[in-house]
């Protein structure tokens, strides 16, 4: 009986009195658009496509983002300049179709598309959140400052000729016997 | 059949087959490189090592290379010892030394045999510290991109491109870990076949240009199972589609025909579909006062209207033979079998006639091309199977190579133990002959090649016949001939398995007679006792099956153009058919004149449509569905890829009246059924449809691959609402990712892919063994059967066939479409003609210079090129889509033209592309 | 114009403060939940949020008035006033304070309880009507739990008409001025509440529309100004429940002089009201079973023994024994 009564009627009271001691408490509430959260560097907000630290678009239009991507919501077209840099013809994403899951920057092998802290992307007009190469590509380097994916790549650009890249031996003259 | 056991479990194998071949026979994984299910082991990259034991006893076991080792009785191996499992990461980190970090940019990433070898062995982070070896790469032509700082020096291509197809200009170069794949100098791979290297190649050295220009990774492709319509050989090939454009084509695996290989014509002449030529909407020639002759485009229903109106009343239809059998029955509904006329030549139409006979005939056999590659004795009738055929050449390559495997056999040496078969064979080759105007290009590997005009080959051809059954042959004439023709004869008659090959490009029925007899000559001697292979090239993709459909009703071209120019017509649908290839421009322009309406269907725009009244587009191979007949009979389905701009309709669609009351939707399936049911010929075609009950008929094959990606942003420029995946109410396959998945089932097989094998090796998933047949594939269903009694041959004059001209076909720019595709025309040539030195001199004609050629009221100027090897008298003419060969076709009269530098130094130019075979003395 | 009772400024009054009070809950309850939830609750709308309910109201009412096509819509519309009009109804015998209410009767008391079983036909019909199976299982626990908890809903409120001798709601407030009834019968008080909470089904008691389970219950189908009623109705009831509370245990508006007795009233009720609110904000929903259980083999039995010995002990203290 005595344990009914407690099971029942005090664990509920106490309950009641805990809840209601919460009133006291400070709330949690952060009153935005009154007051700006604190956003941190890896929050998986507003995808952007950076530049390589010679300013050059990052992006080498490899396809591995568009294949991870869950929802499919990203298209591009590679496309080569006369030099034989790959950089995309175009580059979309629709963010109405976007879950900001982040794959496509763990997928990307030049850490070229990023997410960003920027998360205010609502648009009134749902055509407005298909977003172009023009609307993504920003004017500097993103979170990661120093990273050249050509200067490791053995494919020959403008600027880099064969064996100029890291780690990479001066190219071989066929004709030579020397060992 | 031996046992062996692998890791414990106990497989049946063929013991004349090694165990790499046998351990993936079965579905085992083990990494591989130089080892190719069709170049055999030659044990150059250690990376298929597994342990092998003594006995059941034996615990310790030693590491061999499973290519190398023969899969014999009782052999215990394991592929999972962890000696064998860190031999072969250690070998892939030591092939991956100099690799470059070049995946996101390379185009065989996603489908590198490479990737998947490597994650396969386990290797995944460089521990060399030292520096990477770079090369420099070469510009190889409009067809190969060659990247070479990504070789692994596996020497697949140059087993490939000189061993296998015959090329002369790709090798290893430089030494020790400088070896350098390439050729001696930059310029153009020269090999017809050399777009196989981009398959054969495990990693991105040899890439597809074409492609890389509208690159697009392998899972983002949308493909279907499709034959190539660049001949009449019938190849698989499997093109891909991107954003609404086709972006490549790949070799589609089928036992009997291609195999693993395409010819550089069929994977690189897709271009067309998206040339500025391409013909994009529906135009009518208005016939207003105000504005005649204008040309006005016109909405899809507007034009099914117009095109209803004008085919109200005597209507003549004129069929296609490089279009659908679908296509030309859709004309042969709407206008009546009495209206239906065949699109072909006269002289083609009898030449098919002709080799449709012979393949009827019992005690003879058309060889597929997989048989071809087993004849140890070849005899190659006047065709340039090159470059009108060009799969047969290679498949001829492989014939001549076996005298090695017999001489290997009787050495006791296996047949996959490449380097020692080609160590021992040295130059020892079956024999191969070839009877032809001109040095072809498999002359190098011919027993002799015979140079003679038609009427030259027919005598010879007869003499053989003789010699070999006088019943059958008559004597040769000239002594030249008695010796050669002896030769050929006795060859064919000690051969086990001989096989005669030509084609209808030469125009001479007489020549097909004359080829067939030697065939029934040889009857009498068959060792085999079987029937006697001897096979027709055919030019088109669909020539046999138009006319196979002629035998069911209609007429020739000419009785068709005949009644149009009597003015008896009201209108001519003429579809997908270039009438100036086919006829003379005098024909032609005679029957224009007196016909009201010319309706035309077609892809490309061209000159002779540029004459029809109405102008309708038509969809091309890889935007319907449609069923190609090949040179053997051999009835094909092929798919369609994508849904074309909705402008475009194939043209059964355009050609089938829309009936409002039938309830029955017309489909290619349904055309093809009813046809099978009513039309003896076709009897047994509808075996090609999908089944129509159990799961397969309720659920449809995905034609994009379970990685495809962008389905929600490809179109959201246009509309951020997602359009429905169009239906396709006309296959088993539907343009999405659901539905039946391939991966244990090849009937419907586009793409190969199996788990951990995302390149184009996951073929052996789907192959009963390496090599064997495709799981529940379907091959096509054979539409001649052998019903006609052996034929007693009449005896042919050398004299039926005495022209002098003859015609030269390349396989860059023959074939009307392919020729469109810019990375063809970059390899193809203009007109030209033709002469050998002394007929130079005598009408003093200059090399690289200019001639004219006239024939009644025809002129044309064309560069000159003088050959060596050319048959005496004899006068070359290629029409590269210039020149009318009809107008010119019954003997010429040439005369020089007098010099400018400025003709002889383009001309020069040109021919600098021209690969042809002329210092080739044979191999005597 | 007088104070007294049924004069129609009296009515109206009553009226218009129970609707505004009612109306005005969902903001309260949005606010106080957000209190006790460490959260802010509407403040956007006016000062304080106040307008929220405007804001609301204007939704509410500019909604589309669907009725579904698979529906009955004869009972379908009528189900919505019918919660309205009985809880209003039995706000008619509440005697507010001195001169302050709209009949005084000496029946009130099952007046209220009639009332109240009343208002199960709204929420069956509304839950039949809709023709949708979350709605019928909503009706059909609704049915059941009204049924079950009204026996000693009336039960534990007759050691109240015992002690006062009356049915008359204002008598029975007059009888407490010596003592609220909270003392002697605080069983059934505690009974009285569980069963009230149960009746007008809010949490933890809101078995009938629990959303996790079943969608919305009865009102799944329901929207626009039809949905506002069943809702305007729950918050009506949780008044009704809070005065009766008040009237039958607390004394009513009793309590020292130095302010008015609508104004005691007034404050006991909110005191209560917002007691309700917490107990949504604390208390767990049982399991319906649970809640069938406890109803039958622990308040029944409980509420009879009450009623017994509060029977007893009127009898002793009239001398009778």
């Amino acid at each position: 009986m005595i344990r009914l009564i407690k099971d029942t009627l005090i664990s509920q009271v106490v309950t009641l009195w805990r809840v209601f001691m919460h009133a006291f408490a400070k709330t949690d509430t952060v009153e935005y658009p009154d007051v700006q959260p604190q956003m941190f560097s890896r929050w998986r907000g507003r995808i952007i496509l950076s530049r390589d630290p010679d300013g050059e678009e990052r992006c080498v239009a490899c396809n591995l983002c568009a294949v991870a991507c869950p929802v499919d919501c990203i298209a591009l077209q590679k496309a080569e300049d006369d030099e034989g840099r790959w950089y995309p013809e175009f580059f979309r994403i629709n963010f109405s179709r976007c879950i900001m899951c982040g794959f496509c920057e763990e997928a990307c092998p030049t850490n070229a598309i990023q997410l960003t802290p920027d998360f205010e992307m609502a648009e009134y007009v749902r055509q407005d959140m298909v977003w172009e190469k023009e609307d993504l590509l920003i004017n500097g380097t993103g979170k990661y400052h120093d990273y050249n994916f050509y200067r490791v790549a053995g494919k020959k650009i403008g600027g880099k000729d064969k064996g100029e890249a890291r780690n990479e031996a001066p190219p071989v003259d066929v004709r030579s016997l020397l060992p | 059949m031996a046992k062996i056991t692998v890791d414990g479990i106990v497989y049946e194998v063929n013991p004349q087959n090694n165990l790499l071949q046998e351990c993936l026979s079965h579905g085992l994984d083990l990494p591989y490189f130089c080892w190719h299910p069709c170049m055999g082991s030659v044990g150059a990259c250690r990376q298929c090592a597994v342990k092998q034991y003594r006995n059941a006893d034996d615990k310790t076991g030693v590491v061999v290379m499973s290519c190398m080792t023969p899969a014999s009785d009782g052999a215990i191996i394991s592929i999972a010892d962890a000696q064998a499992v860190k031999m072969r990461s250690n070998v892939i980190e030591s092939l991956m030394i100099s690799h470059p970090h070049d995946c996101p940019v390379c185009e065989e990433g996603g489908e590198c045999h490479l990737q998947d070898m490597t994650q396969m062995s386990g290797h995944n982070y460089r521990r060399y510290d030292f520096k990477k070896v770079t090369h420099r790469n070469q510009n190889l032509g409009p067809f190969i991109n060659h990247e070479m700082n990504r070789c692994i020096a596996c020497y697949r291509c140059v087993r490939y491109y000189d061993d296998y197809a015959g090329g002369k200009d790709l090798a290893a170069l430089g030494s020790h870990h400088h070896v350098y794949f390439g050729r001696h100098e930059e310029g153009t791979l020269e090999n017809e076949f050399s777009g196989n290297l981009v398959e054969v190649c495990p990693t991105g050295v040899f890439t597809d240009k074409t492609f890389s220009e509208h690159y697009t990774r392998k899972w983002d492709l949308q493909t279907a199972p499709s034959v190539c319509t660049g001949c009449g050989a019938g190849c698989n090939t499997t093109p891909g589609e991107r954003y609404g454009t086709l972006r490549r084509i790949v070799n589609r695996y089928h036992h009997d025909l291609n195999g693993y290989f395409l010819c550089d014509r069929g994977r690189f002449g897709y271009g067309y579909n998206s040339s500025d030529r391409r013909i994009t909407e529906a135009s009518l020639v208005s016939t207003h006062d105000d504005e005649k002759g204008v040309r006005k485009s016109l909405t899809t229903q507007e034009a099914q209207r117009q095109f209803d109106a004008m085919t109200a009343g005597d209507v003549v239809g004129i069929g296609s033979p490089r279009t659908s059998l679908e296509n030309n029955l859709a004309l042969r509904a709407r206008v009546g079998v009495k209206n239906f006329y065949a699109g072909f030549s006269a002289e083609q139409q009898r030449c098919v006639q002709a080799v449709i006979a012979i393949n009827r005939e019992q005690g003879l056999h058309c060889p597929d091309i997989r048989t071809l590659e087993q004849a140890d004795c070849v005899l190659v009738v006047n065709e340039d199977i090159t470059n009108t055929s060009p799969r047969f050449a290679l498949a001829l390559r492989q014939a001549v190579r076996n005298r090695a495997s017999q001489l290997a056999t009787d050495a006791r040496i296996p047949l996959w133990q490449d380097a020692a078969v080609r160590e021992l064979a040295q130059n020892e080759l079956s024999p191969l002959f070839i009877l032809s105007p001109q040095g072809t290009r498999l002359d190098d590997v011919a027993t002799d090649t015979f140079l003679g005009t038609t009427a030259q080959q027919i005598a010879l051809l007869a003499a053989v016949a003789n010699i070999i059954d006088a019943s059958v042959g008559n004597a040769a004439t000239d002594t030249h001939g008695e010796e050669g023709a002896r030769r050929i004869a006795s060859a064919l008659i000690t051969a086990r398995h001989p096989c005669i090959v030509s084609g209808i490009s030469a125009g001479s029925e007489a020549l097909i007679h004359a080829t067939a007899n030697v065939a029934r000559a040889l009857r009498k001697y068959s060792v085999q006792s079987d029937a006697i292979d001897v096979c027709f090239a055919m030019p088109e993709s669909n020539t046999m099956g138009l006319a196979l459909l002629m035998e069911e009703g209609g007429g020739t071209l000419d009785d068709a153009l005949q009644r149009l120019a009597r003015g008896e017509a009201d209108a001519a649908i003429v579809l997908e058919n270039d009438l100036t290839l086919r006829t003379t421009p005098e024909a032609i322009d005679a029957a224009l004149s007196r016909t009201p309406a010319v309706v035309v269907i077609d892809q490309l725009h061209n000159e002779f449509n540029a004459r029809a009244q109405l102008l309708l587009p038509s969809t091309s191979f890889a935007e319907q569905n449609g069923t190609l007949v090949n040179y053997e009979g051999r009835a094909q389905s092929s798919h369609q890829v994508f849904q074309a701009d909705a402008a475009l309709r194939p043209g059964y669609e355009w050609l089938t009246p829309v009936d409002p009351l039938s309830l029955v939707l017309t489909t290619s399936e349904t055309i093809l059924y009813h046809s099978a049911q009513t039309l003896s010929v076709l009897s047994g075609a509808e075996k090609l449809l999908p089944p129509r009950t159990g799961i397969q008929a309720l659920m449809k094959s995905p034609r994009q691959s379970h990685r495809y990606s962008g389905r929600t942003a490809m179109n959201a420029n246009l509309n951020v609402h997602e359009k429905k995946q169009p239906a396709d109410r006309e296959s088993a396959m539907s343009f999405s990712m659901e539905g039946l998945p391939l991966q244990k089932d090849a009937s419907l097989l586009s793409a190969a892919w199996a788990p951990a094998w995302n390149s184009n090796q996951a073929i052996s998933k789907f192959q009963d063994e390496i090599n064997g047949e495709l799981k529940q594939g379907c091959k096509g269903v054979h539409l001649l059967q052998r019903t006609l009694e052996p034929h007693v041959a009449a005896r042919v004059s050398s004299s039926a066939d005495n022209s002098v001209v003859y015609f030269i076909d390349h396989i860059f720019g023959s074939e009307e479409l392919s020729a469109a595709s810019p990375a063809i025309t970059a390899r193809s040539v203009g007109a030209y003609l033709c002469v050998g030195e002394a007929d130079a001199q005598r009408l003093g004609l200059q090399q690289h210079g200019r001639a004219e050629i006239s024939s009644g009221a025809h002129t044309a100027q064309l560069p000159v090129l003088i050959r060596q090897r050319i048959a005496p008298g004899a006068i070359g003419i290629y029409c590269g889509g210039e020149i009318n060969r009809h107008a010119f076709a019954n003997g010429v009269s040439i005369s020089a033209v007098a010099e400018d530098s400025n003709v002889l130094v383009r001309s020069r130019q040109m021919f600098s592309e021209l690969v042809i075979s002329d210092s080739q003395q044979g191999r005597g | 114009m007088v104070w007294e009772v049924g004069s129609p400024l009296s009515i109206g009054a009553i009226l218009f403060t129970v609707i505004i009070v009612a109306a005005m809950l969902i903001w309260v309850e949005r606010r106080l939940l957000g209190l006790w939830q460490e959260r802010l609750g509407p403040n956007r709308v006016g000062p304080f949020g106040l307008l929220q309910v405007v804001a609301d109201m204007i939704k509410i009412f500019a909604k589309e008035d669907w009725v579904p096509p698979f529906a009955d819509k004869f009972s379908f519309i009528l189900a919505p006033p019918i919660i309205m009009i009985v809880i209003l109804m039995s706000f008619t015998v509440i005697p507010f304070a001195p001169g302050v209410g709209v009949i005084d009767s000496d029946i009130g008391v099952l007046f209220v309880l009639a009332m109240a079983s009343l208002g199960a036909y709204s929420v069956m019909l509304g839950g039949l009507a809709s023709n949708n199976k979350y709605a019928l299982l909503g009706s059909l626990r609704a049915a059941a739990q009204m049924v079950s908890y009204e026996v000693f809903m009336g039960i534990s409120l007759l050691g109240v008409v015992a002690l006062t001798g009356s049915f008359n709601l204002r008598e029975i407030v007059i009888a407490q001025t010596d003592g609220w009834y909270i003392i002697p019968q605080f069983i059934g008080f505690l009974i009285f509440m569980i069963a009230g909470i149960a009746e007008s089904h809010r949490l933890p008691f809101d078995i009938p529309e629990a959303e996790q389970e079943i969608v919305a219950g009865y009102h799944t189908e329901y929207s626009g100004m039809k949905f506002g009623m069943f809702f305007v109705g729950e918050y009506l009831g949780v008044v009704l429940i809070s005065s009766l509370l008040v009237v039958l245990f607390f004394g009513g508006w009793l309590g020292p002089a130095f302010l008015p007795p609508i104004v005691w009233f007034m404050l006991k009720t909110a005191f209560f009201i917002a007691f309700f609110i917490l107990l949504r904000a604390a208390i767990p929903r049982p399991r319906y079973d649970q809640l069938m259980t406890y109803g039958w083999l622990f308040l029944l039995p409980l509420s009879l023994l009450n009623l017994m010995i509060t029977g007893a002990f009127v009898l002793w203290q009239e001398g009778g024994m």
